[in-house]
């Protein structure tokens, strides 16, 4: 097994107003290639932590945070961005989509970052759109979409630029039960049968349940981890 | 380019935000276009002003008067080709709230001074013959539906006739063509054998002598032998060019350009602050939505820059909107100033005052979206 994430003894320490909190305790982990885990864990546990760790959006206090050949604990805050640009994924629990964009443009965005053409980016966007199954909704802005549609939109922006690595931050946190099983059902689908390496952040078991590991995070500490095969 | 969809998003944001920002911007800089373009062209005009002629006033001031005696003395100094003279009348008709820039004159010397001035042969002969003719403008014959043989009742708070009325009566004999002439140029000419027959006093009195030169280069040589001539006598004169005499003039008004550059200095002072307000306002609310570019790959600077170029789109068009409504104010205006335009240093001034009001209101904020920390935006703190 190939590992495409390595987080080897992985401390973050912030400061919030004069305390020092240490929300990582010498983390350890591994993430394989084509890998789908779920990082779960009581609220301040430091998930999301690790997650932005894992994708680049912040720096460790100390420990190493390797990401395919790439030692990103050690790149700039410019370097960092154009890796993630390149390299990274991401699904917030909130969609954060821009709300005077359409879900076509939402979608693009990323592509804005490389140097394709704009017939290209347009026809990247035309198929991921027809892949999360809103190729009629192109047009419309994200207050016109439901909360599972801009999810989806969400997840198009995310593949667009063919990431290596897909984080999602509690992605079916504010969607009902069907909306979110349609979430992870498509999740699902991308580490499937596109091979993509899915770390997901949740609180719901259920969601969960559709990863391939599950690892348990406890007060900045990984506590347990459950192995799933799933067929 | 590829960015421009991006940004104008974001500039329409909040529309009517940006609308009222839009509107406060077009309406500095119309007032901006509009100032500067009247001081400028104040220069200009008085660049252009004729200097192949010269006026003769009081030395101490020019209502004193000059004898009309000192004609033949002035007609006689070398390089003078013309000689007429100005005697402010200052009527009104029917009521003071329609002034008329009214004159008495010698009709056949003031037009060999200025020759720029369109007038048909016949009626100078016509005013020649009528003593109590005028001469008319065509914009005055316009714009009271005057013609050629109407009596014009013409009241003045300054002088009284020798039957002791104020109103003077006049026979319009012929009308002038003075767009040749600027803006301001009187355009009611008496003649001043009547004025002087016909006033109860004043008599033998001119406020104005106008020379015509044979060379301009001969302005400040002439000026001084006409003072030179009169000096030490009970009647001095000051001898001045146009351009010398506008200026005056323009000076008793004020200092148009302290005026202009203060007004317009303060305007864009406090647009400075409204500008850079709207935009730190803009970016304080989309601190998430920039915390997203960010994850995406967008880098500080790429932020920054579209957050600038934000800025720029803003003030830049609403400049040009305010400039080009100013331009399109200046026919209008016609009338008052003559032929003015908004002249190219005011656009290159007033492009170069947008650039500078959007580098100096856009880069705050462009610059509190660069220091921006995802983690902390995507959290909300």
């Amino acid at each position: 097994m190939t590992a495409l994430v390595t987080l080897r003894n992985v401390t973050k320490s912030y400061v919030r107003g004069k305390q020092k909190v240490e929300v990582l305790h010498g983390v350890d982990l591994q993430i394989a290639a084509g890998e789908f885990l779920a990082l779960m864990g009581p609220s301040g546990s430091g998930k999301t932590t690790t997650l932005n760790l894992i994708a680049g959006l912040d720096q460790p206090t100390s420990g190493e945070v390797v990401v395919g050949n790439d030692r990103i604990d050690k790149l700039s805050r410019g370097a960092l961005a154009d890796w993630r640009a390149r390299n990274i994924g991401f699904i917030f629990q909130f969609y954060n989509l821009l709300p005077v964009l359409s879900a076509d443009a939402n979608v693009e965005v990323p592509l804005l970052l490389t140097n394709l053409s704009r017939a290209q980016r347009k026809q990247r966007v035309k198929t991921v759109m027809e892949l999360v199954g809103l190729s009629d909704r192109g047009s419309h802005k994200p207050n016109e979409l439901s909360g599972g549609q801009q999810q989806r939109v969400a997840i198009a922006r995310a593949i667009v630029a063919d990431p290596t690595l897909l984080v999602c931050d509690e992605p079916t946190g504010d969607l009902d039960r069907q909306n979110a099983e349609e979430i992870m059902n498509l999740l699902k689908a991308l580490n499937r049968s596109q091979g993509k390496t899915i770390v997901m952040v949740t609180h719901d078991p259920r969601a969960a349940e559709y990863a391939s590991r599950e690892l348990h995070l406890d007060k900045g500490k990984l506590a347990n981890e459950e192995v799933r095969h799933v067929a | 380019m590829k960015y421009f969809p991006l940004i104008w998003a974001g500039l329409w944001r909040k529309r009517t935000r940006t609308i009222f920002t839009m509107v406060k911007i077009v309406v500095a800089f119309l007032l901006f276009g509009l100032l500067q373009g009247i001081n400028q062209g104040f220069g200009t005009v008085l660049r252009d002003l004729n200097v192949d002629r010269l006026y003769v006033s009081a030395k101490t001031n020019m209502t004193d008067g000059l004898p009309i005696a000192y004609a033949n003395q002035i007609r006689a100094v070398p390089g003078v080709r013309a000689l007429s003279h100005w005697t402010y009348f200052g009527g009104y008709y029917q009521d003071s709230h329609n002034p008329l820039p009214a004159f008495a004159t010698d009709p056949e010397g003031l037009f060999q001074v200025y020759r720029e001035i369109k007038v048909k042969p016949e009626y100078v002969e016509a005013m020649k013959k009528t003593r109590t003719g005028v001469l008319i403008s065509d914009s005055l014959a316009k714009k009271y539906h005057w013609k050629i043989g109407d009596r014009i009742p013409v009241g003045t708070s300054i002088w009284t006739n020798k039957e002791g009325s104020n109103t003077w009566f006049f026979d319009v004999v012929g009308t002038m063509d003075l767009s040749a002439t600027g803006g301001g140029f009187p355009g009611f000419y008496i003649n001043h054998s009547f004025f002087q027959e016909a006033a109860a006093f004043g008599n033998g009195v001119v406020h104005y002598y106008l020379v015509g030169l044979n060379d301009p280069k001969q302005a400040t040589q002439v000026a001084k032998t006409i003072d030179a001539m009169f000096a030490n006598s009970s009647n001095e004169t000051r001898t001045q060019t146009e351009s010398e005499l506008a200026q005056m003039q323009l000076k008793q008004i004020g200092d148009i350009n302290f005026i202009v550059n203060a007004i317009v200095g303060a305007v864009l002072f406090t647009l400075l602050f409204l500008t850079a307000n709207t935009m730190m306002q803009s970016v304080r609310e989309r601190t998430s939505e920039l915390a997203v570019l960010k994850t995406l790959g967008f880098s500080d600077t790429k932020v920054l820059t579209l957050v600038l170029i934000e800025a720029l789109l803003l003030c830049l068009f609403a400049a040009f909107v305010g400039l080009a409504l100013a331009s399109l104010v200046f026919p209008v205006l016609k009338p008052i100033f003559g032929n003015f335009k908004m002249p190219m240093i005011v656009v290159s001034m007033g492009a170069g005052m947008a650039l500078l009001l959007a580098l100096v209101s856009g880069f705050p904020p462009a610059w509190r979206a660069k220091r921006l920390n995802i983690v902390d935006a995507l959290a909300g703190r």
